[in-house]
Parts: structure tokens; C-alpha cells; sequence
């Protein structure tokens, strides 16, 4: 097995499997910051993906998409935390339940 | 060799993306967090996108995961409050996962059902000077667009945390 080297599918399959936990995550968690960091769960799992397809079409492409995923990923967590901080100022809290109404 | 790093590596990330979900303090999910991205940069390496893996190691589980570090530290946030979940998150939520699960694999076999083993050195063209290239030539409006994202980003986080220094 070692010497053959592993399927690509088992790539995907992770891929796969670290999306759902992201996605599980994002659903049933009620804290803003782990459901946060379930969003970038869920984009490193489709990092994932675009570099192992990457590698079976033998093209660069998919990492320069992969490379975009990150920046994007970047810019938004630091837009998104700020949010969080914004409201946990104003409810005291960060608990997603309490964050019914966007008005104060 | 591939298939036993493969493996060790593979099973670290899934087993610390299951911890970010189930542990209910905010702290042990980031740094499970941090768990998951240097085990998917080492499974980047060994699919030859050695620039990927190096840019995740630096901007994801080195600035990104600061990032949320700090917010909770400095938001000071325990642990989730247990129950408070509907009856149809519980009920429901983990079927529907599942099934979403098995289409995603369903969706991997049907489109790959013959897949060529990954062999670690056999794809060379994912050093930073072939990524590099194609970043600044093919992709270079989308490249020259994101620096816009990003300054517009910075301008918003700026601009959010202002409002909360004049209250």
C-alpha cells in the first residue's frame, strides 16, 4: 500500500468528511466564535479539494484558486471578528441566540 | 511511505475538526483548529503544492487563528451553555448531516471511479515560482482585485472597532 501511494478519492473523502463536521458544527454550535471557525473549517476542507484536484489534472490552477480561498478567508475573518467584538459590546454576549435583531 | 503519512496526518485533522465541533469551549476549538490546518499543510505537501501549504501555515494557522485567539481572550468567553438546542437541530441535525455526507461521498465516487494514486514528487509544478507565475499572469486582474478586497476589509474592521471606542 505505501509503495503504490493512497487514491486520490481518500483526498476527497477527508475533504468531504472535514466539510460536514464544519458544516455540523456551524449548525448546532451557539457560540458566534466556534461557529466562525466552523466557517473556515468548512473553507479549508474546500482547500482541500482544489488541491488535490489541483494535482490529478496536473494544472497550477486549482492552487491559485486555492490561494484566493485563503486570501478571501483572510479578509473575512478579520471583517467577522470585528463584528463579534461589535456585538459582544453591545449584548454582552456571544451567544447566537441573543442575536436576534440586527438593531440594537 | 505516502500512504503511512498520509494516514497519520489524515487522522489528526479529522480527529481535531471532530474536537472544534463537539468541545464547547471556544479556546480548545481554536486550537484544534490550528490542529487541522498545519495537519492539511503537511497533506499539501505531500500533493506537491508546496506554496499552498507554506501560505497556509503562514496566513492561516499563523495570522487567521491569532486572530480568533485574541477575540477570545479578549472577550474573556467560556464555555457554551448546555441544552437550549430545538428539538428538530437534535432530532434531525445529525440524519441530515449524514445524508449530506453520503452524498458528497456518493458524489466522489461517481465522478472518480477510477482515480490515479497520489504519489508524493510525481506533480512539480506547485513551488512558489509556478504558482507565482500563473498568479501574475493569468490571474492577474483577479490578483490586483484582491488587494481591493483587502483594503476594503481592513477600512471595515477599522471602521467597526472605531464605534466601539467612542461609546
Amino acid at each position: 500500500m505505501t509503495a503504490a501511494g493512497v487514491p486520490l478519492s481518500w483526498y476527497l473523502i477527508l475533504a468531504a468528511l472535514l466539510f460536514t463536521l464544519g458544516a455540523a458544527g456551524f449548525l448546532l454550535r451557539r457560540n458566534i466564535i466556534t461557529m466562525f471557525m466552523c466557517v473556515e473549517l468548512m473553507l479549508n476542507a474546500v482547500n482541500l479539494t482544489f488541491v488535490a484536484l489541483a494535482y490529478h489534472l496536473r494544472q497550477v490552477d486549482g492552487l491559485v484558486l486555492a490561494f484566493f480561498v485563503m486570501v478571501v478567508a483572510a479578509a473575512e475573518a478579520a471583517v467577522g471578528l470585528a463584528i463579534i467584538l461589535t456585538v459582544f459590546r453591545n449584548r454582552a454576549s456571544v451567544e447566537i441566540d441573543e442575536v436576534q435583531a440586527l438593531r440594537d | 511511505m505516502d500512504g503511512l503519512l498520509f494516514l497519520i496526518f489524515a487522522s489528526i485533522a479529522a480527529l481535531c475538526g471532530l474536537n472544534v465541533v463537539i468541545r464547547r469551549q471556544p479556546i480548545v476549538s481554536a486550537l484544534s483548529l490550528i490542529g487541522v490546518m498545519g495537519s492539511l499543510a503537511m497533506l499539501y505537501l505531500l500533493l506537491g503544492a508546496q506554496f499552498i501549504a507554506a501560505v497556509q501555515v503562514i496566513v492561516y494557522a499563523g495570522a487567521v487563528m491569532v486572530l480568533f485567539v485574541m477575540v477570545i481572550m479578549l472577550l474573556n468567553a467560556g464555555g457554551e451553555r448546555p441544552g437550549g438546542t430545538s428539538l428538530m437541530a437534535s432530532t434531525l441535525g445529525v440524519p441530515l448531516l449524514a445524508a449530506l455526507f453520503l452524498a458528497l461521498a456518493y458524489v466522489i465516487f461517481a465522478g472518480f471511479p477510477d482515480p490515479e494514486p497520489v504519489r508524493f514528487g510525481e506533480f512539480r509544478q506547485g513551488g512558489a515560482a509556478e504558482t507565482g507565475y500563473a498568479l501574475f499572469t493569468r490571474y492577474l486582474l483577479a490578483f490586483e482585485l484582491t488587494s481591493v478586497l483587502v483594503l476594503i476589509a481592513i477600512a471595515g474592521a477599522v471602521v467597526l472597532a472605531w464605534r466601539e471606542v467612542k461609546r
